[in-house]
């Protein structure tokens, strides 16, 4: 019998990975070859999806990108072998943590998950108090991988102690910023990790119920945490009595509608109320005053599953990793114009070149590299004379940039950054909840700003600085405060494309 | 065209399968749009009423959100990205592409009924864009000519 993976990842999904496997069973039929294909999620390496994997006696060995028309490869050999996948040097550079089971697991089989190390973490937790654990998450240095990079352990310590009879763990899986992906690619392709990180802060604060929010542009995601969360309940991982400990722990599965505001963690707990997704003034923290009025964990999808391995190997392990005040794995998410695009779990601490070039191998186009977008939307665009920086959150903050969720978006030079700038007001515009007059109108004013210095009015230049202040100092949340970070930095290091005479010189 | 009764008879069933939910309007208009296609006009009073909120509120909870529609879209929904990782792909000359074919801006349906061309901000493959969403199946890689055919396929 063959066995055989196929990624279930929207990624791969998107690149064709179905008309692959019905290619694979219809040469296998034609061969009289007994063939399993496993759905897994994706290794990481979206360049090469979809990336098919047959088993063999010396390890699995990689095919990719995978097409209908090639599918004899996978039965004969022949140019889209990579050899052994585990030794992709891509791969083998990495330091999976948190990614350690994604894509070489069946993301819904429970026996998979234990079998790799899956539950350690969880069966630690239950025979600790809360404190103990809250102790521990603090002791591993984990900071949120939303975009804030507030400490985990802090926040949970504060949930912790706060009175109350009913208190909730929520995920924000929300996901919203362009050029990320790892919450999507972790939930499609091992949700148990995320379950099991839910389970811990839940026995951690006192919580007995969870609510993973996600955005509904994920539809696979969706349908493999429901699924994984019906096992769980089942099996009793989830439930009256989370791995027989007596506590209890359940959770639900909610869908986003559309608005990228909701990643916003006051917003999304309107939304998950069934209200507007207003943004909420602070205090009260979400910790003290949270869902329903109570206190209430909101936590990014990946700071959650990188609980379960802080617990499984301890927090000194974890605290291993890292740079500075930025400790253990972050999985970068190489994404845009580049050669080798997909997610890299690697400790904090790469420059941006090593990254964009080496890890990325420069871009897809072949053209000279123009500037890289960190942290989605909301992140500054940063360029080649900045690209020693290391990957940390206070080396970015000293750069007036943000790692956010570690995405990066690379550009050739053919980007145009008065454009890329004047997109980041309009999107402020759009998304923008309302509540504040500096981003509802700013953002507005913003694009109309960029449009008359793109129609070669200099002095309308001062105008866009004084807005991108105002916007800065009088916003309450990042979406106004933060849409400043690609406007300014566009405009700062790449003068050129908002002046109109040195547009033309240059055409 | 269900008439309205039977509208409210189904809303009603869908508000009560959601009995016990802890904020439960999200699902609710999620579970409406997907029997219906839209949210209905008649749905609203039935909600508003199920949860002790007022239509005005219902309402403005629904306009809040990108998601739901108060008109039914057209038969095919099409979906491009049009955030940064897409861009720097190439995504706004793919979204040009596709609005000169169909003859229609963003938001908008072809005269036939046929196609809704709707912007969407990051589909969580920007590695891979530029990216689209056709009818609730994802595509990447889109150029002009990959538009071409998947209008082709829908049409
Ligand atoms: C406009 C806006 C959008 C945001 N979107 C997200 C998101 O999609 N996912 C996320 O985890 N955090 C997002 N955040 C950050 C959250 O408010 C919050 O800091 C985070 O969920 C806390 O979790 P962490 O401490 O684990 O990072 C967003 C913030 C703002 C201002
Ligand atoms: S900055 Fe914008 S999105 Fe944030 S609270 Fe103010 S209006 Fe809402
Ligand atoms: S209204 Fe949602 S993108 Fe225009
Ligand atoms: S930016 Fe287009 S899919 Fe993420």
């Amino acid at each position: 019998m063959l066995k055989v993976y196929v990624p279930r990842d929207a990624a791969a999904k998107a690149l064709g990975a179905e008309d692959v496997v019905a290619a694979l069973r219809a040469e296998a039929a034609r061969r009289g070859v007994d063939v399993t294909i496993i759905r897994n999620g994706s290794r990481g390496m979206v360049w090469l999806e979809p990336l098919v994997e047959v088993e063999t006696p010396e390890g699995r060995v990689a095919f990719g990108p995978m097409t209908p028309a090639a599918v004899t490869q996978v039965f004969d050999g022949g140019p889209l072998s990579l050899g052994l996948t585990e030794e992709l040097p891509w791969l083998k550079a990495q330091t999976r943590l948190t990614f350690a089971r994604c894509g070489i697991i069946d993301p819904l089989s429970l026996a998979d998950y234990r079998a790799h190390g899956g539950l350690e973490g969880l069966a630690r937790a239950v025979a600790m108090t809360g404190a103990e654990i809250v102790n521990e998450v603090s002791q591993s240095g984990l900071r949120g991988r939303g975009g804030a990079g507030f400490p985990t352990g802090i926040k949970w310590k504060t949930v912790h102690d706060a009175p109350g009879p009913q208190k909730y763990i929520v995920a924000n899986a929300d996901e919203g910023d362009s050029g990320t992906f790892a919450d999507r690619m972790i939930m499609e392709g091992d949700p148990f990790v995320l379950i099991e990180g839910m389970a811990i802060a839940g026995l951690a604060v006192g919580a007995t119920k969870g609510f993973v929010y996600i955005r509904s542009e994920y539809p696979d995601a969706i349908e493999v945490m429901t699924e994984a969360v019906a096992i769980a309940t089942r099996e009793g991982v989830l439930g009256a009595s989370v791995l027989g400990s007596g506590k209890a722990f359940d959770l639900e599965i909610r869908t986003g509608a559309g608005a990228y505001v909701c990643g916003e963690e006051t917003s999304l707990l309107n939304s998950l109320e069934g209200k507007r997704g207003t943004v909420r003034a602070k205090p009260p923290l979400p910790a003290l005053q949270g869902f329903m009025g109570h206190p209430t964990v909101v936590n990014n999808v990946i700071s959650l599953a990188s609980v379960p391995v802080i617990l499984a190997k301890g927090a000194a392990f974890y605290a291993g990793f890292g740079l500075g005040r930025s400790r253990g794995t972050i999985p970068l998410q190489i994404a845009g114009n580049v050669k080798q695009g997909g997610l890299y779990e690697i400790a904090f601490g790469l420059s941006l070149r090593e990254i964009v070039q080496q890890i990325g191998g420069g871009t897809a186009s072949g053209r000279p590299i123009k500037a890289v977008q960190v942290g989605g939307p909301l992140g500054a665009y940063l360029a080649p004379h900045q690209f020693d920086i290391p990957f940390g959150y206070e080396e970015y903050s000293g750069q007036n940039a943000l790692i956010g969720h570690a995405g990066l978006t690379v550009f050739d030079d053919s980007a145009d950054m008065l454009k890329l700038a004047r997109f980041a007001m309009e999107f402020c515009a759009i998304e923008s909840c309302g509540k504040c007059t500096p981003c509802r109108i700013g953002a507005v004013r913003g694009v109309e700003t960029i449009d008359r210095i793109g129609r070669g009015d200099p002095s309308a230049i001062p105008l866009l600085t004084d807005l991108c202040e105002t916007m800065k100092s009088g916003s309450l949340c990042a979406l106004g405060g933060f849409t400043p970070y690609p406007v300014m930095s566009a405009l700062t290091h790449f003068p050129d494309d908002f002046s109109a005479t040195a547009k033309e010189a240059a055409e | 065209m269900p008439d309205q009764s039977a509208i409210i008879a189904r809303v009603s069933e869908i508000i009560a399968s959601h009995q016990g939910v802890e904020g439960p309007l999200l699902p609710i208009l999620h579970a409406i749009q997907h029997q219906f296609g839209h949210v209905p006009q008649a749905a609203l009073p039935v909600i508003a009423q199920a949860l002790s909120l007022s239509k005005a509120e219902v309402h403005g909870v629904m306009s809040f959100y990108h998601d739901f529609r108060e008109e039914p879209a057209g038969r095919h929904v099409v979906k491009l990205c049009r955030a940064e990782s897409c861009q720097s792909v190439g995504a706004d000359r793919v979204a040009a592409h596709a609005q000169a074919r169909l003859g229609v801006d963003w938001h908008g349906t072809t005269p036939d009924g046929a196609v809704t061309l709707e912007p969407v901000f990051c589909l969580g493959l920007c590695a891979c864009g530029p990216a689209a969403m056709v009818d609730g199946r994802l595509v990447g890689r889109v150029d002009e000519a990959r538009v071409d055919a998947l209008l082709a396929e829908v049409r």
